[in-house]
């Protein structure tokens, strides 16, 4: 029975690692509809809960697999989850990477390098937007993300650390404070 | 201000105990996903794994193939570095905490459901994390956009994946191979 869900977990995710073109947001809306209506592995509140989760501990958002393996199978689900949906693209990379590098010093290699560098540029700036977004920031996120980037740009030893630290403290204390008058 | 065009991997093979430690840290502490910051600031800025346009352009690339971008941007990373075992060491660091950690906060969230200040600390740590990814762009975007072609490929790209909304995918292959063409032009002038 546990071996059955364990290979289902396969089944359904290693599809899904390759499918996640341009990240796996992409892919939530299809995980939702496997995990929720087709295997039933957990509910819809569930399914809500399990992303509110994945996204406040750290590491990537789509970890969110990592714990529907965990409602599913436990521990075991939840380690076959993860390696189904992060494997098939990673070894997909790797190739890639790979072929890549043997082709270090051409000149089309460092044309198609030069090339891609401010779009990797832009989609930096894109993923600014698409994080806060998400994440429904209010002008207190922008404030300390502008904050820090300033204090880090003009202290550049600065460990960052130290500023995550002082993201959370600000937050926990600019709520209290707002709480206390509110 | 390092110099971030000339990599020091090319002089020296990096161990394969930093490579996963530098990860593990980056993983362990990757609050609200803005975490490409903090890989250019140790691998690029602190360390000189890789030069900055190697970087740039491994970020693109682990944003078009499939998978989640940040391991597939480890995997980069790793395996030129190290090839194989340096892309596992990468991805194995960048993931090991945050597996049992997720799982942590979901056993947390269960048993304790209200524990409103961590949700809010959570918040501030991924705004800081976020401030760090800006600073990031603007100083990867003061090298790869001092062309004018380079400009408007970052603003391009911004408007249509950030501000628009555009389908990456499409995106990206209608911009590159612009960006490469002018990226190859400018190479055959310099080479005259």
């Amino acid at each position: 029975m546990r071996t059955e869900i364990l290979v289902k977990l396969v089944v359904v995710f290693v599809p899904f690692s390759l499918a996640a073109i341009g990240g796996t947001p992409s892919i939530f809306a299809s995980i939702h509809h496997q995990a929720v209506e087709v295997q039933g592995w957990v509910t819809a509140r569930e399914f809500v809960e399990l992303f509110a989760v994945a996204r406040g501990a750290p590491g990537p958002g789509s970890m969110l697999v990592t714990l529907i393996g965990w409602k599913a199978a436990g521990f075991l689900g939840a380690l076959v989850a993860t390696l189904a949906l992060y494997l098939p693209s990673s070894l997909l990379t790797l190739a890639f990477a790979k072929v890549w590098g043997r082709y270090s010093g051409r000149a089309w290699h460092s044309a198609v390098q030069h090339g891609l560098a401010p779009v990797g540029t832009g989609l930096m700036a894109a993923g600014i937007f698409a994080i806060f977004k998400t994440a429904g920031a209010g002008p207190l996120s922008w404030t300390v993300a502008v904050g820090s980037a300033l204090l880090l740009g003009l202290l550049p030893r600065l460990h960052p650390l130290l500023l995550l630290l002082a993201g959370a403290v600000v937050f926990v204390a600019a709520n209290s404070v707002a709480a206390l008058w509110g | 201000m390092p110099n971030t065009q000339q990599p020091i991997s090319d002089q020296k093979q990096v161990k394969l105990s930093e490579i996963f430690l530098v990860f593990l840290r980056i993983g362990a502490f990757s609050f609200g996903g803005g975490l490409t910051g903090w890989v250019y600031r140790e691998v690029v800025q602190e360390r000189r794994w890789l030069a900055e346009q190697e970087f740039l352009s491994g970020m693109a690339v682990s944003q078009i193939l499939p998978g989640a971008n940040v391991t597939n941007l480890s995997i980069y990373i790793g395996q030129k570095l190290r090839g194989t075992i340096g892309a596992f060491a990468a991805l194995i660091g960048l993931l090991l905490v945050p597996f049992f950690l997720v799982i942590g906060f979901l056993l947390v969230y269960e048993n304790v459901s209200q524990v409103s200040w961590v949700g809010l600390a959570t918040d501030g740590v991924a705004a800081a994390a976020v401030g760090l990814l800006m600073l990031t762009t603007w100083r990867t975007g003061t090298q790869s956009g001092r062309s004018a072609p380079g400009a408007i490929v970052i603003v391009a790209t911004f408007v249509a994946v950030g501000l628009l909304q555009l389908p990456l995918l499409p995106s990206v292959l209608c911009i590159a191979p612009l960006s490469i063409a002018a990226a190859w032009k400018r190479g055959k002038n310099d080479a005259n």
